[in-house]
């Protein structure tokens, strides 16, 4: 068994600029034999290693039936993301993964489903929209609701446009801070969710953001009659070894890395919106 | 397991000679630097002579004692935790070739056969739960496996436990049960001698014992009863998983931190603790860089940092995460606390913040809730 501390040669086969700080990179491993094994779910990440720099956790956007190449969407913020933003068609890095527990597809199968995201580039939930999206049949109405801090945050329009023309579709977006002829709702993600078209009680959610923003949805749905174990949320915390022994992810007893990222709203709500935690 | 017999202590070093000969490398207890520590010993007149330990919160001195025992003190700043945790070590190497293609290459960690001499009740109950940590059947850590096979481990039971030990409190010690090749409990004049396992059984065949007799059995039955006896610390007599979940908004978070130096002396000397960070080093050539592991600690900046931001940023957050997680977060991830009561973070304590008093003030803060 390979020690899943050891990165694999990877090799970038395309490259896609989002926005001036997000670009997306697709990749494939060099040794033929594993692309071959490579198995994902949504929600799971991989370990990124650029050399001689180190390693990021990042969430694995494209479909896990989908092409030759695993897909990731970065935001450029530290020193290990600024070399990944230069990687060019043909450069190499290093890959560990797939890591963690994804989202709870088994459970969403033929319900509707609530996405919301707060914040640009939320990887984790672009993958649960793309993998309904692909099986549109086996799930029941979508809602989507994405806020950004400021309206030029807001990446993938093509995205957003394609799905609002989707059957039993519902996509909802805000920016905090607009520029002139911005068409939606100017203010916070949790306002637009009166305006979702479900009946939440029913309905399972997913969450992607900055916790506080987690928390606020979660207790506004909690309002409406959705029930806590059926709302999930992917969390973030630092991530080194990506397999439980080097306890920076602890939040609580979890190990985001191993027990999450994805984690089950009803097995965290005590602890979400805790400050240091 | 029962006694097999005595070891007379002019004869101690057979037990060197045999370990040898089976190829396993000594370490053992010695003086250096003001300090009970752990070396490669050659023989038994490296062990500490008329020395015991005087610890207490922020205090660690060795005095001088009429007690000719080798092992008449309780412990020293190291447990075995860096024998098989490593403080520093290569995980894995990279090489970039001039075409850019990467390599990825990794040393399987190499330690001879190793025999500790000394080992402590405290020190085997923090290795079974460094264990539990790095053996996980979701994510085995190999060179602490490989290391891990190599241990030989000869306990020596404490008799001498010091004003900052707790091990009867958390139910570890002092006296040795579990986990032992060879245990040795020290009269006046030897040592009586207990086995277990393959190991224990070929080292002590070897070791040409004398029959034990009933006075020394009773001595050794009051040495260790005498030894929990002379316990002044305790725990509260609480669910502290509890009460630590209940009390993270407590004041008293606020009030350590205003001591708490953030120093994270408590989570080095800690037998359980296993947070480490993982960094590059790449080396001048451009060619090559080498992926290295180090002991971290929950008192770091950089422990809780996440793209820009630093969860853990104040000290308060930062004791609450070390107390809670030894105290309830074990629980949940290992079925046990992590504290083993070795005392180590109270004595080495800077500040001398002492873990048994905060729980105690937590638990009395809760029951008046």
């Amino acid at each position: 068994m390979h020690d899943s501390q050891i990165p694999h040669e990877a090799v970038v086969i395309s490259r896609t600029q989002e926005s001036r700080s997000i670009f997306s990179i697709g990749l494939q491993f060099t040794d033929e034999e594993l692309n071959k094994q490579y198995r994902f779910q949504p929600g799971q990440f991989n370990m990124l290693y650029v050399f001689g720099i180190g390693e990021v956790p990042i969430s694995i956007v494209s479909d896990p039936q989908g092409s030759d190449e695993f897909i990731h969407t970065i935001r450029t913020v530290g020193r290990v993301t600024q070399i990944l933003e230069q990687l060019q068609p043909g450069d190499r890095l290093g890959i560990r993964g797939p890591f963690g527990r994804g989202w709870p597809l088994q459970t969403l199968q033929h319900r509707d489903i609530l996405v919301v995201t707060g914040g640009l580039g939320c990887a984790p939930s672009v993958s649960i929209i793309n993998y309904i999206m692909l099986r549109r049949e086996q799930f029941g109405r979508l809602a989507i609701v994405q806020g950004v801090k400021h309206s030029e945050d807001l990446i993938w329009h093509d995205h957003y446009q394609q799905w609002m023309q989707q059957p039993d579709t519902q996509v909802l977006l805000a920016a905090d801070v607009a520029t002139h002829g911005w068409p939606w709702h100017i203010g916070l993600v949790t306002e637009l969710l009166p305006q979702v078209e479900l009946d939440i009680s029913q309905a399972a959610t997913m969450l992607c953001g900055p916790e506080m923003m987690m928390h606020a949805t979660a207790q506004m749905l909690l309002e409406s009659k959705a029930k806590a174990d059926q709302i999930w949320l992917s969390m973030e915390r630092n991530m080194q070894c990506a397999v439980g022994l080097c306890g920076h992810c602890q939040f609580g007893p979890d190990f985001v890395c191993r027990d999450g990222p994805v984690f089950n709203y009803a097995d965290v709500q005590h602890r979400l919106s805790r400050r240091g935690l | 397991m029962s006694f097999r017999g005595f070891l007379p202590r002019e004869r101690f070093d057979t037990l060197f000679s045999i370990l040898h000969k089976i190829g396993a490398q000594c370490i053992g207890p010695t003086v250096k630097e003001g300090a009970i520590t752990y070396a490669h010993l050659s023989s038994s007149a490296q062990f500490p002579h008329k020395v015991t330990d005087q610890q207490e919160p922020g205090s660690y001195r060795l005095t001088p004692t009429t007690d000719a025992r080798w092992f008449a003190w309780a412990n020293g700043p190291q447990a075995l935790k860096p024998l098989v945790f490593a403080p520093e070590e290569i995980l894995w190497r990279s090489e970039r070739n001039a075409t850019g293609t990467i390599a990825f290459t990794t040393d399987a960690a190499q330690m001879p056969l190793t025999a500790v001499i000394g080992v402590r009740a405290c020190d085997l109950a923090a290795l079974a739960l460094q264990d539990q940590h790095f053996l996980h059947p979701q994510g085995q850590d190999a060179s602490y496996a490989s290391r891990r096979r190599q241990l030989i481990l000869i306990a020596v039971n404490c008799t001498h436990p010091s004003a900052s030990c707790f091990c009867h409190a958390t139910g570890d010690g002092p006296e040795v049960d579990q986990d032992y090749d060879l245990l040795l409990d020290e009269l006046d004049h030897g040592f009586a001698v207990r086995c277990s396992g393959a190991t224990g059984e070929q080292i002590v065949q070897q070791l040409s014992l004398e029959p034990l007799q009933p006075s020394q059995l009773n001595e050794i039955d009051n040495a260790n009863r005498h030894a929990a006896e002379q316990q002044t610390r305790h725990l509260p007599a609480t669910d502290l998983e509890q009460v630590l979940n209940t009390l993270q908004e407590s004041g008293r978070w606020q009030d350590i931190a205003e001591r708490c130096l953030s120093c994270g002396n408590c989570t080095s000397v800690c037998p359980s603790c296993f947070c480490h960070s993982q960094h590059d080093v790449p080396a001048a050539d451009g060619i090559t860089s080498t992926h290295v592991r180090q002991w971290d600690s929950c008192f770091t900046q950089g422990h809780s940092y996440i793209h820009g931001l630093v969860i853990r940023n104040e000290t308060r957050f930062r004791y609450r995460q070390w107390l809670t997680h030894k105290f309830a977060g074990w629980i949940r991830q290992y079925g046990r606390s992590g504290c083993v009561g070795c005392g180590r973070c109270i004595t080495w304590c800077p500040v001398g913040i002492d873990v048994t008093e905060e729980l105690q003030g937590l638990t009395e803060e809760y029951n008046n809730a």
